[in-house]
């Protein structure tokens, strides 16, 4: 089991390297660099000295240096926690992430206990009582979830919120919290604010799991190992929880491994464009547009990460719960 | 066999499965008893209705599958007494107290698929602690009390006394070091030791009866004649009733006394199984019998088919089931009237137009 863990984090660190090289390749791709935009604007601002600093902004990034020697040289510094500097702010770019690192693991977090949380109990119940109207109710819910888009369902609850109950929606803290230290006081006004992205992420992997996890139980309870613990003389409750929900769960881990987390990650980033939430995702997307190298490769590295720690622990889950995997 | 070793009564069974395409007829009016201590064998090719039969007798007949007329009476008796009350199995909750108690504690069950009979995700122990935690009690013995009445008082086993009953158990099947192979999980074990494992759990309640659905069937020809020799010592030893369903004539003829034949959800013959060999009455025991390869081979015979197709359960054939198969087929006769379940001599009964005046 320990080797089991140890080889998953050499390939996790290799495949750290591997997507942070990749994504530098891919960034520096396009025609152009972030130099050629910024003269372009120092220009239109009628700056007239744009062409003689350009030389200076090429040492002070190390664009001068051949592309190798510019990313070894990042890497290095990443490691040491210095992540480098963004071209469009001009400041490091460990600042501008901030906090924005905590808020997205709290964001997926509590997409993610939403989700399980509601998903569970409704395909259970979809797949127990198979036919009733509850059934097809949660069917209808989880298919509208499965196809409505994420940013979809936030705007229509920022439209909700600001029309029906007069609030507002944005953010995941009140103006006096914004920039204040941890306090009680602020971790429950980012609780108080903290649910609607959750839901607004939650809805639309919910449906997919609902149907997932109703077809995982209809087809565990077919299995002959069901009819054996009921001919042991087991309530059907016990036999329901303790053998097949407990059986038809396993192939979900493996699916939040491979599947939800990269989801919500990518999902949230969306809707927290659209409801001006304090995560990687907007500052991400934004790099990418300002073709704004360390920037966009930083945040590529931590959603890696995410993603990689996201996978070990499904998979460390999922041998816990099962002997099949953990004793092989 | 006296009234009073009477242990399951089933009478004029009818069990439907109401599917998209039609209503199937599962089992259709099946009579017959289970005595104490005997072993009942039931044979027929597959699909006729054995296993529906054999769930009725629990109470867990599958979705959407019903008992549309008859019942399955049990006649229950405290261990030690000779007293016996009557339950009507078909009457009871399906999910309620009393048969829950039946089920595991007093009747239990083996099935055709040990690979897939367990749970994966708990071990050997786990699946017999289960149910001896729910069936099985200990007398409450009070140190210097010598009366016998105080025995009456039970009490639940504790985990420890549960897993020692579960590696004794576990032993009495036959399993090599059952001290580490309470501990092992069902893919650890080959087909054969969770067979004896399922074996452990079902007689780990001391049942008065056992059902063997097919418990062979899965299994290697050596290892199955293994699995027997342990039904029929734990049987001795227990006096515990058998429900042996195969399709495999060469094993019923050395399990069963008495030995039940279905056709399409109905019982075509019933006799001993002396009978049954020596003097079978309907045409189909007879093409079952034809079917079993002869020189020698005694063990590991399966029922060869039989001419003919096995009918569409939605379009049964009018009359007799069994007259488009029939090489004793009486035109005019067998496809115009369904024959009536008679006794022909002693306890040898069967249901065809062959013996009847019409
Ligand atoms: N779950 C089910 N749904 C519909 N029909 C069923 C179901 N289970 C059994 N049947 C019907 O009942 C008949 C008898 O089944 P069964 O008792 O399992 O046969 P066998 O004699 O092979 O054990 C089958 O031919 C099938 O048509
Ligand atoms: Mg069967």
């Amino acid at each position: 089991m320990l080797n089991y863990i140890l080889r998953r984090l050499v390939y996790a660190a290799i495949m750290i390297v591997l997507v942070s090289f990749v994504s530098f390749v891919i960034i520096k791709l396009p025609p152009g660099d972030f130099l050629t935009q910024k003269v372009e604007q120092l220009r239109a601002r009628g700056d007239r000295s744009a062409e003689a600093r350009i030389e200076d902004y090429r040492i002070r990034y190390g664009l001068d240096r051949p592309f190798i020697e510019q990313y070894v040289g990042w890497v290095t510094k990443f490691v040491q926690g210095d992540f480098g500097e963004s071209f469009e702010y001009e400041r490091p770019v460990k600042d501008l992430l901030g906090e924005r690192l905590t808020m997205t693991v709290i964001l997926a977090l509590a997409t993610l206990i939403f989700t399980w949380a509601i998903a569970i109990p409704l395909g259970v119940y979809s797949a127990v009582k198979q036919y009733s109207i509850g059934d097809q109710i949660i069917s209808v819910f989880s298919f509208i979830g499965l196809g409505m888009p994420g940013f979809l369902l936030a705007l229509l609850i920022l439209y909700f919120a600001i029309t029906v109950l007069n609030q507002e929606a944005t953010g995941l803290f009140s103006q006096q919290y914004v920039d204040a230290p941890w306090s009680i006081g602020r971790v429950l006004d980012l609780l108080n604010h903290l649910w609607i992205p959750a839901i607004v992420s939650a809805v639309t992997g919910t449906g997919g799991l609902i149907r997932i996890m109703r077809g995982n139980l209809l087809e565990t309870l077919g299995q002959p190992f069901i009819e054996a613990a009921r001919a042991r003389g087991l309530a059907n409750r016990t036999v329901i929880w303790k053998h097949a929900v407990r059986m038809a769960i396993n192939p979900l881990i493996v699916i939040l491994g491979s599947e939800a987390i990269p989801s919500i990650i990518t999902g949230n980033a969306l809707v927290s464009i659209v409801l001006n939430l304090p995560t990687i995702g907007p500052l991400f997307v934004e790099s990418l547009r300002k073709l704004d190298m360390y920037m966009a490769g930083t945040c590529i590295v931590f959603f890696t990460l995410l993603l990689l720690i996201g996978n070990l622990l499904a998979d460390l889950v999922l041998a816990w719960v099962d002997p099949r995997i953990r004793l092989e | 066999m006296t009234a009073n070793e009477l242990l399951v009564q089933i009478q004029n069974l009818r069990v439907e499965f109401d599917v998209r395409a039609g209503i199937v007829k599962a089992v259709d009016g099946v009579t017959f008893d289970i005595y104490r201590g005997q072993t009942l064998g039931v044979i027929g090719e597959s699909g006729c209705g054995k296993s529906i039969t054999a769930r009725a007798i629990l109470q867990m007949v599958p979705k959407p599958g019903k008992i549309t007329a008859g019942q399955v009476l049990y006649h229950r008796r405290a261990k030690g007494s000779t007293q016996t009350d009557v339950i009507n199995i078909s009457k009871l909750d399906p999910d309620g107290q009393l048969i829950r108690e039946i089920r595991g504690g007093e009747i239990g069950m083996i099935f055709q698929e040990p690979m897939s009979s367990l749970t994966p995700v708990y071990n050997a122990g786990s699946h017999i602690n289960e149910a001896v935690s729910l069936h099985r009690l200990m007398p409450l013995r009070k140190v210097g009390d010598q009366m016998a009445e105080t025995i009456r008082a039970h009490r639940k086993v504790t985990k420890e006394e549960s897993r020692q009953i579960a590696i004794e158990m576990l032993r009495r099947v036959g399993i090599p070091k059952p001290e580490q192979r309470v501990d092992s999980y069902p893919h650890q074990l080959s087909g054969g030791q969770r067979q004896r494992v399922m074996i452990a759990i079902a007689l780990s309640c001391q049942p008065v009866m056992l059902i063997a659905d097919e418990p062979t069937t899965a299994l290697d020809v050596s290892i199955e004649a293994q699995i027997l020799d342990i039904m029929r010592e734990m049987q001795r030893n227990e006096n515990m009733a058998i429900m042996f369903i195969t399709h495999n004539l060469g094993v019923i003829a050395e399990m069963a006394k008495e030995i039940v034949v279905m056709y399409m959800g109905k019982q075509v013959e019933r006799a001993s199984t002396v009978d049954i060999f020596y003097d079978p009455k309907h045409p189909y025991t007879r093409a079952l019998l034809q079917s079993i390869p002869k020189v020698g081979r005694k063990t590991g015979t399966r029922l060869a088919s039989i001419e003919g197709m096995v009918p569409d359960p939605f379009n049964l054939p009018t009359g007799c089931v069994f007259h488009p198969r029939c090489p004793s087929f009486m035109p005019g006769k067998c496809d115009k009237i369904a024959p009536t379940w008679k006794q022909l001599v002693g306890d040898h009964w069967v249901s065809c137009l062959l013996y009847e005046e019409v």
